[in-house]
């Protein structure tokens, strides 16, 4: 019982269970309804825009598993996710002119996603237990750094677009199922998303994510209480980097299109403002900090060019002054923060 | 050895570059615990100032203050309205905001400037070159930058261990609550110490406009850099940055100078010359990578 109260994201007292539980099933609704809201407006383009932020929910609430729950800031995880893109990229590509004649070719998306999830996983075991030998502004630096080494890599490859990228014709196939349609991809990215954050949910209250919280705490005390640390961290940072590959991957999809673009640093810098936007170390809250950044950037972007002008001092004054108000609200919507 | 000679120089001149941006970008960090990654906008601020003053007036002597000015304004105003109240906060909140202050200084430059890059020429009085032995013209420019970035150098020195603002700096990087117990009005100390940062990533931005194309995204591109120096050379650390930024200088060139050809003698040229460019930039990320294995705090840690 101790534990279970103890547990991040778990709302113990029966009033408040209830209340999620009707929170859940109305914004499963809505989710589930948004299409043909969207059809019967006639405006298809709100399902492809919450496609969108269907699949970078799922890479924010990755970085927030390292970055929330175990306090690891990473600058780097837009590495995982264009890795997963190119998984995605090259398997296809390989399908209409085989390169090297040693890679693989499908365009089936059950084969896509997982290996797109364990090539980010190899790399974020690779470069994460590199990088968590350092702490603090190092550890900010050194997967910035690390995530740059990666993306000059993939600009750097010819064989792959190199700088301009490399555009997937069609979209993976999925068995039964037309992946084309824009209403059913959604459907596609919503499951993933709703397996991938039940998953989440039970990862931040077993035991592994009390460790986790503990960590981020006092990882001295952890330590004296006989916890390798490093070990945990490590973990945390490849299932972390494992779910922003499976963003990338979904997201290859979606846009039918990879680039370098997916590496830069930029984009690790916009999930961390999807994090900080929807609360820190809460479970659904990086759905809506993504849902709110993309929304943000759409309405801005259709009213200047230059909208980054005005997104830069908002993001300012947030951190500076809005930071509790914004995750109050977020709180509300999400659930409890830990 | 002529060509590897001449590289070497070349990258020496990167190297004082950088460890004008890593000194500010670590003197920061070391007194104020703030990580900012706006720093490469100040650079881009002091190249643009100097560039748009050298293009209207004409005169590079006038460009200098110019620059200088710009960025030591810029980085002023910035710790006043933003870094200030970044102090007491965690490194996500300074991570994020300064992420924000990046967003808006390129857009605002854009927006001012447009986004065709500007070209500066080489002031009059140091174009040409100069014979610097083995036989090689250097041009004269480059030196006076490696001059320039040497005489910081020292003066930095000199100002951190012999000054008494520069024992202020140090006492405030060990034992920041008792010199504030002390009646020191360390809210001034930092507002200098960050214009003093600022100054030198504009001076670093001026300089580096004659050579390089005065663009949106500059400070961005060398800001990185700057944080493989700071890393390599251990955080807070003005040695470490010195000893850093010239290593991570002269491998950097090194590795682009000689990377393609090595490459062009196994596979086609145009592949080669794309993945040798690709394998130089990742050259400097592996050499930390491989630091912070053998030291994890860097080559030269600032405190123990």
């Amino acid at each position: 019982m101790a534990e279970a109260a103890l547990a991040p994201a778990t709302p113990a007292p029966a009033a408040g269970r209830t209340r999620t539980m009707l929170a859940l099933v109305m914004l499963a609704a809505a989710l589930l309804a948004l299409p043909f809201v969207a059809t019967a407006l006639g405006d298809s383009s709100i399902i492809t825009l919450a496609t969108r932020i269907v699949i970078l929910a799922i890479a924010a609430a990755s970085l927030n598993l390292a970055l929330g729950y175990g306090g690891l800031v990473s600058f780097g995880h837009a590495a995982y996710y264009g890795l997963g893109g190119y998984v995605v990229g090259i398997l296809y590509a390989s399908l209409r002119e085989p390169m090297f004649g040693v890679l693989p070719a499908t365009d089936q998306l059950l084969v896509t996603l997982p290996l797109a999830v364990i090539v980010g996983g190899v790399a974020a075991l690779i470069l994460g237990a590199m990088s968590l030998r350092t702490s603090g502004v190092q550890f900010i630096m050194i997967t910035l750094a690390f995530a740059q080494m990666l993306f000059f890599l993939f600009v750097s490859l010819k064989a792959y677009g190199g700088d301009d990228g490399l555009s997937i014709r069609r979209r993976n196939a999925l068995p039964f199922l037309n992946t084309r349609d824009e209403t059913t991809f959604y459907f596609v990215c919503l499951t993933v998303a709703a397996l991938y954050f039940a998953l989440l949910r039970r990862v931040v209250g077993s035991r592994f994510g009390l460790v986790l919280g503990g960590i981020r705490q006092s990882e001295r005390r952890m330590e004296a209480l006989g916890i390798r640390t490093y070990r945990y961290k490590l973990v945390a940072f490849v299932i972390s980097g494992m779910g922003c590959a499976l963003a990338g991957a979904l997201m290859a999809n979606y846009a039918r299109f990879v680039s370098p673009d997916m590496l830069h640093w930029t984009q690790s810098g916009e999930f961390m403002i999807m994090v900080i936007l929807g609360g820190v170390g809460t479970w659904l809250g990086p759905a809506v900090g993504a849902a709110i950044l993309i929304l943000l950037e759409t309405v801005l972007a259709a009213w200047t060019e230059h909208w980054q002008v005005v997104l830069g001092p908002l993001l300012v004054l947030i951190v500076l002054f809005g930071r509790s108000a914004v995750e109050r609200v977020a709180a509300r919507i999400a659930g409890r923060r830990s | 050895m002529v060509l590897v000679y001449e590289q070497v120089l070349n990258g020496l001149q990167l190297g004082v570059t950088l460890f004008l941006l890593a000194a500010g970008l670590t003197l920061i960090f070391g007194i104020m615990g703030v990580i900012n990654l706006a720093h490469g906008s100040l650079y881009m601020v002091g190249a643009y100032a100097a560039a748009l003053t050298a293009a209207k007036i004409g005169s590079f002597l006038l460009a200098v203050p110019a620059g200088l000015a710009a960025a030591a304004l810029a980085g002023m105003a910035m710790e006043y309205l933003v870094i200030r109240h970044l102090y007491a906060r965690d490194h996500l909140d300074q991570v994020l905001a300064t992420f924000g202050l990046i967003l808006f200084f390129n857009q605002a430059v854009v927006l001012l400037v447009g986004r065709q890059p500007l070209f500066v020429a080489i002031p009059a009085a140091l174009d040409g070159a100069v014979p610097v032995g083995a036989g090689i013209q250097y041009p004269v420019y480059r030196l006076a930058i490696l001059a320039v970035g040497i005489a910081v150098a020292i003066g930095l020195y000199l100002l951190i261990g012999r000054t008494r603002l520069g024992m202020l700096v140090r006492a405030g990087a060990t034992h920041r609550d008792m010199v504030r117990a002390l009646g020191v009005d360390i809210r001034l100390l930092y507002t200098i110490v960050f214009g003093l940062g600022a100054l030198l990533a504009g001076l670093a931005g001026l300089m580096a406009g004659p050579l390089l194309a005065v663009q949106v995204g500059m400070g961005e591109q060398i800001l990185i850099l700057t944080f493989v120096v700071v890393v390599i050379g251990g955080l807070g650390s003005i040695r470490g940055a010195f000893f850093g930024a010239l290593i991570v200088g002269v491998v950097d060139t090194l590795l682009r100078a000689f990377l393609p050809g090595a490459l062009r003698t196994v596979m086609q040229g145009s592949e080669a010359d794309a993945l040798g460019a690709g394998l130089s930039s990742m050259g400097v990320y592996l050499l930390m990578a491989a630091v912070l294995l053998v030291r994890p705090r860097g080559l030269f840690p600032a405190h123990g």
